[in-house]
């Protein structure tokens, strides 16, 4: 496993459908028409156009918003509008918190659900099936609605403020062990580990050496995923963070509401945009793992 | 492995015992971080929040007598509680249901040869990556009574403006807008993974047999990708119970408009515990949503066994209706 290709290439088995699809042979009933494609590009509109027209808006004059009929082109004031976002909030600082609380959750998360996916997978111990039921429950349970209790041992901690109180609760995931699990279980041979006993390898070394290089692209499916869960969490981050620390996401509702009952549309606009660049950057790059890995299963929702 | 050479010759016994104990203990010790973390971090708040719900909470006197079950009576006795259920499940109707229909039209679109297949799935994700406070900053200035393109359009056809955060039906409209855009795309590739999953040669006999393309879509298309529907009605549910930041963006200065006429259960939750600082009533209010969204949950699952089972029959009974139908 030491292609470059390997995420793509194997990530649509990722999951437990019902096996391999073959290529589809393209016959007559499944050539799209002029239909299709009209249908398609209005979905595309539709998807890109709020994107589009906050463009429009963030970087033309505040009052532009009154336009009839509505302003379509982009106008030359995004540069100065992202100066007023930055001096209205510090939006630098939220950029680096977020890429902070995101990054130690993702690498939190990935290692120990890799840990105990792999467990799960390919070590026998007593109670597992009955430990995996139960890793398996927890994926329903709903835990934003434990946030009372937790905000109450963040402060008594004296934690509120800190980028700690939104990194912890987020260093393990039910989903993670889940997905590790289902992987791994498999795409490493029995065989393999046994060998790898055989030859004297500890146990630490096996998932070292063997586990974990197989595990690599699953890896970067569930990084990716768990990376955008935590730069777009939104409720958890506000209760903790405060005015004086923000993520993006806090700071960007502070920008929202710093105008009252007038807001500057266009500057509100270029900071939506901004703060959807990050994970835009992300999408271009790494666009098509993300597709193969929703379409394998990959994601709760 | 090059760690073995390295290993000294100790006493064999030894060795093998330590090798033991590794084999024996790794296990636990590689499945304990998860369980040790999110026991703390995620069972044991959920479970803590029933004995918070309890008690009586001052916002100045924090945890005051215990009351049993007060908080959950003044809840369900409060108007306001139901108000937002209520607007909780519109909402939530109103973005899963066209969501559904959109995303499985838009799947069956992209389930054929097309061109550039990749440009067009990368098209119609690009929503998801857009996180919920800057879909709602965005739709908040799109759904606006006075100003932007949805109100320059009606004042260029010379229609009155739609009251949209005043309005409760049409806030509802437009918070839910926020959670289909966000979504459909998403969903229809959930649905395309399945649709893609059905073999090619039952379309091919049913072609063969004469049945048009609207006909296959909704005979062989639709009940095969029904437990994948079921799927991601049951997820949707899961998250659009616990809708927050749209409508708490929607109108940034309240909790859910001037009315509360898009506050939702959490809006609610978040109220009670955040200005108010009544931890009892908001956590009475999260074991009430946590049981609501359980049940659902157990609802959901017991249709789509009772549906997957009867489908399963049914779709193997046209299946070989239709291969006896080609053979003869």
């Amino acid at each position: 496993m030491t292609t470059t290709t390997e995420a793509r290439s194997i990530a649509p088995s990722l999951i437990v459908t019902d096996g391999s699809t073959p290529r589809r042979a393209r016959r007559s009933y499944d050539r799209p028409g002029f239909l299709t494609y009209a249908l398609l590009t209005a979905f595309f509109v539709g998807a890109v156009f709020p994107l589009w027209w906050s463009f429009v808006i963030g970087s033309r004059q505040a009052s532009d918003i009154n336009l009839v009929p509505p302003a379509v082109v982009p106008g030359p004031n995004f540069i100065a509008n992202a100066i007023k976002v930055f001096e209205t909030v510090d939006f630098a600082k939220a950029l680096v918190n977020s890429v902070i609380i995101s990054g130690a959750i993702t690498l939190s998360v990935v290692f120990f659900s890799t840990l105990a996916g792999y467990a799960f997978a390919k070590l026998r111990f007593r109670g597992r099936s009955g430990l995996m039921v139960a890793v398996v429950a927890t994926m329903a349970v709903p835990t934003q609605l434990g946030i009372i209790p937790l905000f109450m041992i963040m402060s008594e901690l004296k934690w509120t403020g800190t980028l700690g109180a939104v990194i912890v609760p987020g260093l393990v995931t039910a989903f993670g062990v889940f997905f590790m699990r289902q992987y791994l279980v498999d795409v490493i041979p029995d065989e393999l580990i046994e060998a790898a006993r055989v030859d004297g390898a500890s146990m630490w070394g096996t998932f070292w050496h063997v586990a974990l290089p197989a595990a690599r692209p699953a890896m970067a499916v569930l990084g990716l995923f768990t990376f955008m869960a935590a730069w777009t969490d939104f409720l958890w981050p506000l209760l903790v963070l405060g005015p004086n620390n923000p993520s993006v996401q806090t700071a960007l509702a502070a920008l929202n509401a710093s105008g009252g009952h007038t807001p500057d549309h266009s500057m509100v606009l270029a900071g939506a945009l901004i703060s959807v660049i990050p994970l835009l950057i992300l999408f271009v790059v790494t666009g098509k793992q993300l597709i193969s890995g929703i379409m394998s299963g990959a994601v709760k929702g | 492995m090059t760690t073995l050479a390295e290993r000294p010759a100790a006493g064999l016994t030894f060795r093998q015992k330590l090798s033991r104990f590794d084999f024996k203990a790794s296990p636990y010790l590689y499945v304990s971080p998860f369980f040790i973390l999110f026991g703390l971090l995620g069972l044991f708040p959920i479970a803590y929040t029933m004995n918070v719900s309890l008690y009586e909470w001052n916002l100045l006197k924090g945890q005051g007598d215990f009351v049993g079950a007060g908080n959950y009576i003044s809840v369900l006795t409060d108007p306001f509680f139901w108000n937002a259920v209520g607007n909780t499940f519109s909402i939530f109707l109103l973005s899963t249901i066209p969501q559904l229909i959109a995303a499985t039209v838009l799947a069956a679109l992209l389930d054929q040869a097309i061109r550039a297949s990749t440009f067009w799935r990368m098209s119609i994700l690009l929503p998801y990556i857009v996180a919920p406070v800057a879909v709602a900053v965005i739709f908040t200035q799109i759904f606006s009574q006075f100003n932007g393109p949805i109100t320059g359009v009606l004042q260029l056809l010379g229609m009155d403006p739609i009251r949209w955060g005043f309005d409760p039906f049409a806030s509802h409209i437009a918070i839910a807008s926020m959670v289909n855009w966000r979504w459909t795309g998403y969903n229809a590739l959930i649905l395309l993974a399945a649709m893609q999953s059905i073999p090619r040669d039952i379309y091919e006999s049913a072609a063969l047999d004469g049945a048009g393309k609207i006909r296959r879509f909704f005979s062989i298309t639709i009940p095969m990708i029904r437990p994948t529907m079921i799927f991601v009605v049951i997820t949707s549910t899961i998250g659009g119970l616990q809708i927050f930041a749209e409508p708490k963006l929607y109108d940034g200065q309240s909790n859910g408009g001037a009315n509360r006429q898009f506050q939702t259960i959490v809006l609610y939750l978040y109220e009670m515990a955040f200005p108010r600082r009544d931890f009892g009533r908001a956590a009475a209010t999260a074991w009430i949503l946590f049981v609501i969204i359980i049940l659902i949950g157990l609802i959901n699952f017991a249709i789509s066994r009772s549906i997957a089972s009867q489908d399963a029959g049914r779709t193997r009974a046209r299946v070989a209706r239709t291969m006896k139908g080609v053979r003869s």
